[in-house]
Formats: structure tokens, C-alpha cells, sequence
């Protein structure tokens, strides 16, 4: 009987079975933030203990750092505060940091790929619901909360309970103007928004084989979404290609032998799941989100649904989510009007997101009123966006061109909305004050849709903007 | 540590399916680098809006704002609560406003492991007993809810339903090992071989 590649990793990290029956899992790399680590490293101190792995453990800054002035001290005394307790708990402990000043800083999720730190067949943990990302690369990698932070920086273990796996195959091949984005929304307005739990998802099928690793990190990053607190994708060539030559790659010989580590820890042809679904890649359209969670979404050319359309026990929720939206049950989605536009966050602010936003916007201007806000996701990715001169393009058109971090998605940082303004954003939660104001309403869609929408001043089908086929980028 | 087997006081009906952690504790309460102090701004944004509309005569205060519901230990929710962000804030600040047990239809999987670590137990019934439950509570605020990990059950106002909860879950609050720290330094040779026999770790 095969195995799947959730079952190769939990056993190789298997340390022993805990009296309560959970397993104690080795974690191969732990991501540290200063937002849910300060806590942690306190409770280390009160109790005397090391940090067993710094080896193991890498430290960024992301939440709060503020994308417009980065100069020390950062204005914002709270953030600095923050920021100079990870730095004084990394120099406490050994552990490596990408700061500011290092060129590697940015979103946790988008610098440990970069960086080649996530790697296939590892265990990750991370202080942060989207470490699901890392997922991407056939890695299982769980978001966690302070106390487990604690656990792992104490024992570079985690006490787990075995997850069962559900394989997403999507088939086919996507139409024009589909993203990975528009993929995942449509899995979480399938399965809904707590479908996963108790899962990990194994994303397969052609098109996710056909995937750039960035897309993979696209649909990896959303599973949380969904409910499944990991989500990952077989590693194959598009894995160790994007790992060759990265920072912390093995190199030489050591690559090979890893490449040959790494394919092993694939699921098996003959591996057993313990559910299956499958989806038609051709039926999936632009999506965007219309409620207050992930799972509420539509196509962009179909009508908001009504309470009376969907099963008994989703109306409340469904009516709740209209009247804070203040949107009319069986209107078009298309042409809502946006008030700001935000293109960033773990989700979709790589360099291949900038380039498909940057091709609608070329020779265009943003809407009058609309406020656009392009907030790379790392550095590394400001730098090599900037020599393509996609900054200027941007620019050009309107939009704000920011420093790394996690910016509106969160809205931890002065980046925020006000009121009740709309905004069309490429994050990943559309949750009722996410983005900084009580009021404020997320329209959850790709970044080519969220550019189109800021050009257009409103909700709009990303497939009427997009440039005539050109290059094979081009679907 | 000490064993949870039984959490047993007045209890504060939350209702609604999929109220993330960002609803719980707004992210501009992360702002800080202890957790002293979060139960002030649970629910913050969703108080203040309920609130309002109380004040103007358009239904009644946020659960949270209720004097009603001061004191509970239990909290009463629907499905999927505590979703979204992993976010400790949410079940530490649940925990220090006085909550020591969660009844729901289900949880997010983070949520449910962060309370854990709490010594928090989230126990699962089903829609209709969870609606049962807060119907009872809002009657009569001062009904007394029983949980028991012992005969797994919540008794209220003299109904009593099955609850569920992970067998290693219920292990860790009846035996006290609710925080893992210990348990996990307990076998560093074992850690140290597992690592040892990792490719990445040795570099391959």
C-alpha cells in the first residue's frame, strides 16, 4: 500500500507518541515574527529555558512594519517597541534575522521561499494561520499559536494529532484570466470555509501540475480558508528548479542527493486518501467575494445570491454578511464600486503577481477616488520588480509603490481603510474590520482583478482588460 | 498543572457560525508585546455596533456587554467558531475576561490547540443542543451550565446532552498535561535521533 506524502513526513519526524496519544513531531524549521513570538521568548525566560534549535529557527519582520517610512526608530512607537523586542530576542538567542537592513526581509511566507529556508519533505511551524503557504513545496507546515511558539523554540517539537488527507485534483486546463487565486476561492465556496478541518489538502490534478511554484503558494496559502490547517502539492521539477541556486539550497552533489530526497517523499501512485474531490479547471472563473468570509464568493458575471437561494442553516449568515456588505441580494457582483485597490499580502504579492497586475494597468490610469496601494511581499521582490521597472509602471498608472510587509491585509501598520470604503484586495480574508477600519468591505479577488478594478473604478472581469495573447504567460 | 475535569458556572450564549479570531481581538489589539490587558477589547468592534444600536432602542447589548452575562465561565457558540487568524490573543483574552470552557458545534483546529494550552476545554454538541443551551441561558442568565469531561456531558436547567472532544485532548485536561512544554523536553535523545536522521538536517 502507498503512502501519501503527509504519511512519509509525519513518520520521519515522528519522535515518540505522547501519553494523550498525539504525536511529538520534529519541526524542521520554525518562523519567528514579532508579532506572536515576544510572548513566547517571555515565557522561555520566566521558565529558564534555551532555545533549543536557533539552527533550525529564523526570524523576519512583517506585521507591523510600516511600508511608507522604514527609517528607525519607525515612527509608530508601538511598532518600534515590537520590532526591537524581536531584535533583542533574536541577539539573545542566536537566532538569524532578516531585518531591514539585510534585503531579505518581508512577509514570512514569501522570504522562506525565497530564501530557499522551505523546503520539500520538511515539517514548519510558524506563528501565523497562512504558514500553510510553505505547503507549496511538499513541505507540512502548520500555523500555530504563542504557547505552541513556545513549545517549539523550547524543544523544536510539537505535540500534533494526525491529520486525514483530502485530494483536490483540478482538471483541465483554466481558462483566460483564471488565477491560482480564482482556484482556491472556487475549492472554498465548494467545500466551505470549515470543510478542511481535520484535513490536510493535497492540491493535484493537471493544472496544479502545470502551476509555477508561486501559483502553488497562491493555492497552499488559502487552505486555512477552507478550514484545513496545512495544504500542500507533490514537489516535482517545477519545485527543484525554483530551489536551485537559493540561498539555503544544498548545492553541488548535496542538491542532487536532496532532489533525490525530495522526489522520494512524494506521494505514492498507489497512496490511499481518506476523501477525494474533483473539480473541472475549465468552469472556474474570475471570483470574487461578496460576504465576510472567504467562502462567500461568486464568479464576477454572476448575481449575489439571496437568503432564499442556499440552504437553511447558511441564511443567517448569508443576511448578516449582506446588510455589513450593504450589498442587494441578486445584484451583479460586476460593477461594485471600489474605493481602494490593494495588491500585496502572503498571498498573492510575488513578483509573478506584479507582472500580471502590471500588464493591466500598462497605458492606463486608476480610477479618480480610488486609492492604489502596491505592496510587494519581500524586498527580494520589491528589488527585482523594480529593475523590470514595474515600480514605474505602477507609478504611472496611480498606484502607491510601497516597502515590504504585510500591510492592508491586516492592517497592523498605518495602512488601513477608513470608514466604510470597499476595497478590491489580492489578501486572503475578508473578515468584517480586517483591514483596519469596523466598517471597512473586502472584495477578495487576484491581483490582474484587483488591478482591473482599480482602473475601472469598479468590480470588473479581468478577461475585457487583459492584453491580446503574446506569450506563453499569457492564458 | 492542575486537571480539568469539570467547569461548571453561568454561561454567555455567542451566537453566529464562523466568528473569526479577527472579530474575537482586532488586530490593532496585537500591538504589544504581552498579553496583559486583551480582555478589554474583546469583541471591540462588534460591542460597539450592537451597542449602539441597544442604545437606540434596535435590540439588545453585545452578549459581552451584557451586566446580564458578567461573570460567565462558559461560553456558548455555534460552528466553525474561532476561525481565521492563529492568533493566541483570541483564547488568551477569552481566558482572562473569566471563560474556562467553550461549547460549541465546532471549532477551528488553531483556536481549539491555543485554548488547549490554556487548559480551556472546547467541547462540541450538536446544532440543536448548542441552541438549546443559549436559548435556556438567555431565558435565565443565571442558569447554571455544567460541563463534565468526566461523563462527558453539559448539563443546563435540568437537560443534559452528549458532549465530544478529541481522546487526546480529554487525556491532557484529565491528567493535567494540558501544557505540553514538559512533556515535549522530556526525551531529548529521542528529539536529537530523529534530527540526526534527517537528511536536511545532517545537509544532505
Amino acid at each position: 500500500m502507498g503512502e501519501t506524502l503527509l504519511e512519509k513526513v509525519w513518520r520521519a519526524h515522528t519522535v515518540r507518541t505522547l501519553p494523550n496519544g498525539q504525536t511529538q513531531l520534529f519541526i524542521g524549521l520554525h518562523l519567528v515574527h514579532e508579532v506572536t513570538s515576544p510572548q513566547a521568548f517571555d515565557m522561555l525566560r520566566a521558565r529558564g529555558w534555551r532555545v533549543s534549535r536557533p539552527d533550525r529557527t529564523f526570524a523576519t519582520v512583517d506585521h507591523i512594519v510600516p511600508t511608507k517610512d522604514q527609517r528607525r526608530p519607525f515612527l509608530d512607537v508601538m511598532a518600534e517597541d515590537m520590532m526591537s523586542a524581536l531584535e533583542r530576542n533574536c541577539r539573545d538567542y542566536g537566532i538569524p534575522m532578516a531585518d531591514l537592513s539585510s534585503g531579505r526581509q518581508g512577509i514570512v511566507h514569501v522570504i522562506g521561499p525565497e530564501l530557499g529556508l522551505t523546503q520539500p519533505g520538511m515539517t514548519i511551524a510558524c506563528g501565523d494561520s497562512h504558514t500553510s503557504t510553505h505547503g507549496a513545496f511538499g513541505a507540512i507546515a502548520f500555523g500555530i499559536g504563542t504557547s505552541q511558539v513556545r513549545d517549539v523554540l523550547a524543544s523544536q517539537t510539537l505535540a500534533m494529532s494526525p491529520l486525514k488527507v483530502r485530494r483536490i485534483s483540478v482538471e483541465g486546463t483554466l481558462g483566460r484570466g483564471v488565477y491560482a487565486k480564482d482556484v482556491i476561492l472556487e475549492i472554498i465556496r465548494r467545500l466551505g470555509v470549515q470543510g478542511g478541518v481535520g484535513y490536510a489538502y493535497e492540491y493535484a490534478g493537471p493544472v496544479v501540475e502545470r502551476m509555477t511554484q508561486d501559483e502553488r503558494m497562491t493555492i497552499c496559502n488559502m487552505s486555512i480558508e477552507g478550514g484545513a490547517r496545512a495544504g500542500y502539492v507533490n514537489p516535482d521539477e517545477t519545485t527543484f528548479r525554483y530551489l536551485e541556486g537559493r540561498p539555503f539550497s544544498p548545492r553541488g552533489d548535496a542538491f542532487e542527493r536532496a532532489v533525490q530526497w525530495w522526489a522520494s517523499m512524494a506521494s505514492d501512485r498507489n497512496a490511499t486518501y481518506d476523501d477525494e474531490v474533483t473539480l473541472d479547471g475549465a468552469t472556474i472563473r474570475p471570483t470574487v467575494t461578496f460576504g465576510i468570509n472567504p467562502g462567500q464568493s461568486v464568479a464576477v458575471d454572476e448575481r449575489i445570491p439571496s437568503p432564499t437561494d442556499v440552504p437553511p442553516q447558511e441564511r443567517t449568515s448569508l443576511a448578516e454578511a449582506l446588510e455589513f456588505m450593504g450589498l442587494a441580494p441578486g445584484a451583479p457582483i460586476a460593477g461594485t464600486p471600489v474605493d481602494v485597490a490593494f495588491i500585496g499580502s502572503c498571498t498573492n504579492a510575488r513578483l509573478s503577481d506584479l507582472r500580471e497586475a502590471a500588464r493591466i494597468v500598462t497605458g492606463r490610469h486608476v480610477a479618480p477616488r480610488v486609492r492604489g496601494l502596491v505592496v510587494p511581499g519581500s524586498q527580494a521582490v520589491s528589488h527585482a520588480a523594480e529593475r523590470e521597472g514595474l515600480d514605474r509602471l505602477f507609478r504611472d498608472a496611480g498606484f502607491e509603490w510601497r516597502g515590504a510587509g504585510c500591510s492592508m491585509c491586516l492592517a497592523m501598520n498605518t495602512d488601513r481603510l477608513e470608514g466604510r470604503e470597499i476595497c478590491a484586495s489580492s489578501s486572503n480574508r475578508n473578515f468584517k474590520g480586517r483591514q483596519g477600519s469596523p466598517t471597512g468591505r473586502t472584495l477578495l479577488m487576484s491581483p490582474a482583478m484587483v488591478a482591473a478594478a482599480a482602473i475601472a473604478g469598479e468590480v470588473v472581469d479581468v478577461r475585457t482588460m487583459i492584453p491580446a495573447p503574446e506569450s506563453p504567460a499569457v492564458r | 498543572m492542575s486537571a480539568v475535569d469539570r467547569v461548571s458556572g453561568r454561561a454567555l450564549p455567542m451566537r453566529g457560525d464562523s466568528i473569526d479570531t479577527d472579530r474575537i481581538m482586532p488586530a490593532r489589539f496585537l500591538r504589544a508585546i504581552t498579553f496583559t490587558g486583551l480582555e478589554a477589547h474583546l469583541f471591540e468592534d462588534d460591542r460597539r455596533e450592537a451597542d449602539a444600536r441597544a442604545n437606540a432602542g434596535n435590540g439588545k447589548p453585545h452578549p459581552f456587554s451584557d451586566p446580564a452575562y458578567a461573570g460567565a465561565t462558559v461560553l456558548l457558540v455555534n460552528a466553525n467558531f474561532g476561525c481565521g487568524s492563529s492568533r493566541e490573543h483570541a483564547p488568551q483574552a477569552l481566558h482572562r475576561w473569566g471563560i474556562r470552557a467553550v461549547v460549541g458545534e465546532s471549532f477551528s483546529e488553531i483556536f481549539f490547540s491555543n485554548s488547549v494550552a490554556l487548559g480551556v476545554p472546547c467541547v462540541a454538541v450538536s446544532r440543536d443542543a448548542a441552541g438549546a443551551l443559549m436559548t435556556l441561558v438567555e431565558k435565565d442568565p443565571a442558569t447554571i451550565v455544567d460541563v463534565s469531561l468526566s461523563d462527558m456531558r453539559v448539563s443546563a436547567g435540568g437537560t443534559s446532552h452528549p458532549i465530544a472532544l478529541p481522546a487526546s485532548a480529554r487525556a491532557s485536561f484529565l491528567t493535567g498535561h494540558w501544557d505540553a512544554t514538559g512533556l515535549l523536553l522530556r526525551e531529548p535523545e529521542a528529539i536529537a535521533r530523529v534530527a540526526g536522521a534527517l537528511p536536511y538536517v545532517t545537509g544532505f
